[in-house]
């Protein structure tokens, strides 16, 4: 590779990208969010997806997950800048461990008349996405379920008439008895 | 019920951060006053237990606070107002950040109610040294003031060392609440950094090393931060295994450079036997170094034959830049240790003659060579002629950045850990002056060098002032060259030799200069005076400019152009145009 003229070796990495749901456990505390957030954006790395909610009020935890993509080497930098902050307790790579469920949950708002509206309720039914608004022209509807599901779904609620989306972010956890 | 108001734990937010000070054992603090710590400097005003160093800038309280902690071991203070003392202080906090020095600063803030309200000297100090820091606080109750400043001496000093910031706002210092001493439930239960090794892997590790035909020891900075323990263990291991050692800029002096396995320092300007035995090792030990890109040269092509063993007590450093082969994570000290107890038990040294002789043959490429001049003073002497002056003095040896530096780096000889104090990782500019501040304020006896350039110098030389107010012997020993030389070498290797405003520009008088502060200065030009300048300057006992005119187109080598491996180092003898040109043609890249 010609390198410009650089105080640093410039250099083409080729290891390909992975994809990994990661879930931190962490205390909820004043700025904790800004710290996971700030590492990421601090250090180049990727945010495809991010939730955050108290999981146990009484211990102040907070269970963050986030999905993010990078080369192997990456991933586990993150995973280990992660684990050095003072109030991270854990990170759980969900994906490594292979047993973990993921779901995500969107609302989907739906404008049509005729024809689209009864297919879209159709396509409803067998993705088992719920109606919880209507008026005469418009569906809002629920639908929870992995990422490739829910973005299936919006792919074929376009062009029936989709009007807006707004979606959680995933949210993992390992299967079987075990806690994380 | 008890009387609260008889109660000795009962105090304002000001009285406990003056407390907590004390009951962390701190002697010395370093700072500047402002609206938002006035009620804390009221509580220093009425002590006598900590002494506070009235700094002129508060980028130089943050470095006399990382001078005086990297010199002791113990952790450096700064105390700053809000708002522009607050942000004075990033630069300090992300050099320590980078270099993994202990340092707690302890900021003021607006008062509560006025948070978020652009108010008089408000910013957003935790928002702004969050990325510069290893943890820091807002505090909002006074009685959460006490957990706080002890989990903050605690994170600062505890596995890999670094900065920390408490942030307490002027409502908070003056408010009464319960002080409690140090205990252990003040840390958060989500911190515990691992300081024992794996057993499996410090048996793998002594297995490589047992069967290795041409090893090497790459030490570093975490050494010298885990402290003496380390030091010895480090040194007893070379014993034991007879292996060859070199080290990072950071870990210079944990094995002494008089030690006859010593390799000199490695990286982009480190000798060519440090860089060769890098690259054609077949193990590596790293300890307590992290694989900088100052230090690999082109990554792929880094040691390409070897098995890497990595200790280090942060997770984070193993396989961040290269792959190894055994990490273990854990204290330098505790895992070298245990390394030893069972080479000891089970290993004998290894017979690794022939590759003594093959280093043999790198060190007498002789890669620091220069030629001295009667007439004018090479840069790279006066080093070497300072270190004969001091040599076997009680001294310490601080920094600025540049080729001043890394010539400091190459020529003066550390024997001891503690005693070296440079930017490494930032590469902090006008480092060298306010740490040396600092090194004295811990040391007062000692003979305290800033081996300085004459630009960075510059930077925070206002601190001259705190030196001559609280009678600080520092010597500032400036190899003017009357450029930015490091950058002018690169202009000149790098961009045709245009030397964009790297020309030091109407320099002030230093001898005047000093003079104007009420300290010496001194001059030198010719080699013949050096020798008797630099002993009148250790034996006048007052802060001394020390203004050491110098070759002014010197450049420093060895060195290896970036994009390129160890084993294409360009070498002081070869450093003529034609082959400089060579080196960095094509990829014309530099460092
Ligand atoms: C605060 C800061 N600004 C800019 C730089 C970039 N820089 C690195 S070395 C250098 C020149 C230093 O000149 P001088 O102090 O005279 O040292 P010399 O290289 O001449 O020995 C500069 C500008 C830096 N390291 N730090
Ligand atoms: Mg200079």
């Amino acid at each position: 590779m010609n390198q410009p003229a650089s105080a640093y070796f410039i250099e083409d990495r080729h290891d390909p990208n992975e994809t990994h749901t990661l879930a931190v456990l962490v205390q909820n505390e004043p700025g904790v969010l800004a710290r996971v957030i700030g590492l990421f954006s601090g250090r180049g790395y990727n945010i495809e997806s991010l939730t955050v909610s108290e999981t146990e009020a009484q211990k102040h935890l907070s269970r963050i997950t986030i999905v993010t993509t990078g080369t192997p080497m990456v991933i586990a930098q993150i995973k280990n800048q992660l684990d050095r902050m003072i109030p991270v307790y854990q990170v759980v790579d969900m994906t490594q461990t292979k047993r973990s469920i993921e779901r995500e949950l969107a609302m989907v708002k739906v404008r049509g008349q005729g024809e689209h509206r009864v297919e879209a309720l159709r396509l409803a039914d067998a993705f088992r996405a719920r109606v919880i608004d209507a008026t005469t022209e418009s569906f809002v509807f629920e639908i929870t379920g992995n990422t490739d599901k829910i973005n299936q779904y919006i792919d074929l609620m376009r062009p029936l008439g989709l009007v807006e989306v707004s979606r959680t972010g995933v949210a993992a956890i390992g299967r079987g008895p075990e806690g994380m | 019920m008890s009387d609260k108001s008889h109660d000795p734990n009962q105090m304002t937010g000001a009285a406990m951060i003056v407390r907590a000070l004390i009951d962390h054992g701190v002697t010395d603090i370093f700072g500047y006053p402002g609206g938002a710590v006035l009620p804390i400097y009221d509580e220093i005003f009425q002590q006598s237990e900590v002494q506070h160093i009235l700094v002129r800038h508060e980028q130089g309280a943050g470095h006399a606070a990382e001078g005086y902690a990297r010199s002791t071991g113990k952790p450096g203070v700064a105390l700053v107002t809000s708002g522009p003392g607050a942000t004075n202080m990033v630069t300090p906090l992300t050099d320590a950040l980078m270099d993994s020095i202990p340092l707690v600063c302890i900021s003021g803030q607006v008062p509560t109610h006025l948070i978020g309200n652009d108010a008089f000297q408000e910013c957003d100090t935790v928002g702004i040294t969050r990325p510069c820091t290893k943890h820091n606080w807002l505090v909002r109750d006074v009685n959460d003031l006490a957990k706080v400043l002890h989990e903050a001496f605690y994170v600062a000093t505890s596995g890999r060392p670094g900065p920390v910031l408490v942030d307490v706002p002027k409502d908070v210092q003056f408010a009464t609440g319960t002080y409690h001493p140090p205990r252990k439930s003040d840390v958060h239960r989500s911190y515990a950094p691992r300081v024992k090794g794996d057993a499996t892997q410090i048996r793998k590790a002594v297995s490589l090393l047992a069967n290795a035909k041409r090893p090497v020891i790459y030490s570093g900075g975490g050494v010298i931060n885990s402290g003496r323990e380390a030091t010895k263990m480090l040194r007893e291991l070379v014993e034991v295994t007879g292996f060859p050692i070199t080290s990072t800029l950071m870990g210079l002096g944990a094995y002494p450079a008089s030690g006859k396995n010593w390799l000199g320092m490695l990286g982009m300007h480190g000798t060519y036997e440090a860089n060769m035995t890098m690259h054609d090792c077949d193990v590596m030990l790293c300890v307590g170094a992290r694989f900088d890109d100052r230090i690999t040269g082109r990554v792929d092509a880094f040691s390409p034959g070897s098995k890497k063993i990595h200790i280090d007590i942060d997770p984070s450093s193993i396989n961040k830049n290269i792959r190894v082969d055994v990490p273990i994570i854990g204290d330098c000290g505790n895992v070298l240790g245990d390394i030893l107890q069972v080479f000891k038990a089970e290993a004998k040294k290894p017979d690794i003659k022939s590759w003594w002789q093959q280093i043999a043959q790198w060190r007498a490429r002789n890669s620091l060579y220069y030629k001295k001049s009667n007439d004018v003073i090479l840069p790279q002497h006066a080093i070497q002629a300072l270190f004969e002056q001091t040599r076997g003095k009680d001294t310490y040896i601080t920094t600025e950045v540049g080729q001043h530096q890394m010539w400091a780096a190459q020529f003066y000889g550390f024997e001891d850990p503690h005693r070296w104090m440079t930017s490494g990782g930032l590469g902090t500019m006008g480092y060298g002056l306010p740490a040396a501040v600092g090194v004295q304020v811990a040391h007062p006896d000692s003979l305290v060098i800033d081996i300085a350039g004459d630009a960075s110098v510059q930077m925070t030389m206002q601190e001259m002032s705190t030196a001559v107010q609280y009678e600080l012997p520092i010597k500032i020993f400036i190899l003017n060259n009357q450029y930015m030389g490091m950058v002018r070498q690169w202009q000149q290797l790098l961009h045709g030799n245009r030397l964009s405003h790297s020309y030091s520009e109407a320099l002030p008088d230093f001898v005047k200069l000093a003079e104007a502060y009420g300290a010496v200065g001194l001059q030198v030009h010719k080699p013949a005076d050096l020798d008797g300048a630099i002993k009148e300057m250790i034996s006048v006992k007052r802060p001394v400019l020390f203004d050491c005119r110098v070759a002014a187109l010197e450049n420093c080598f060895p060195m290896i152009p970036s994009g390129k491996a160890h084993n294409e180092m360009l070498l002081p003898e070869q450093a003529n145009d034609e082959a400089t040109a060579k080196a960095f043609a094509g990829g014309k890249a530099l460092v």
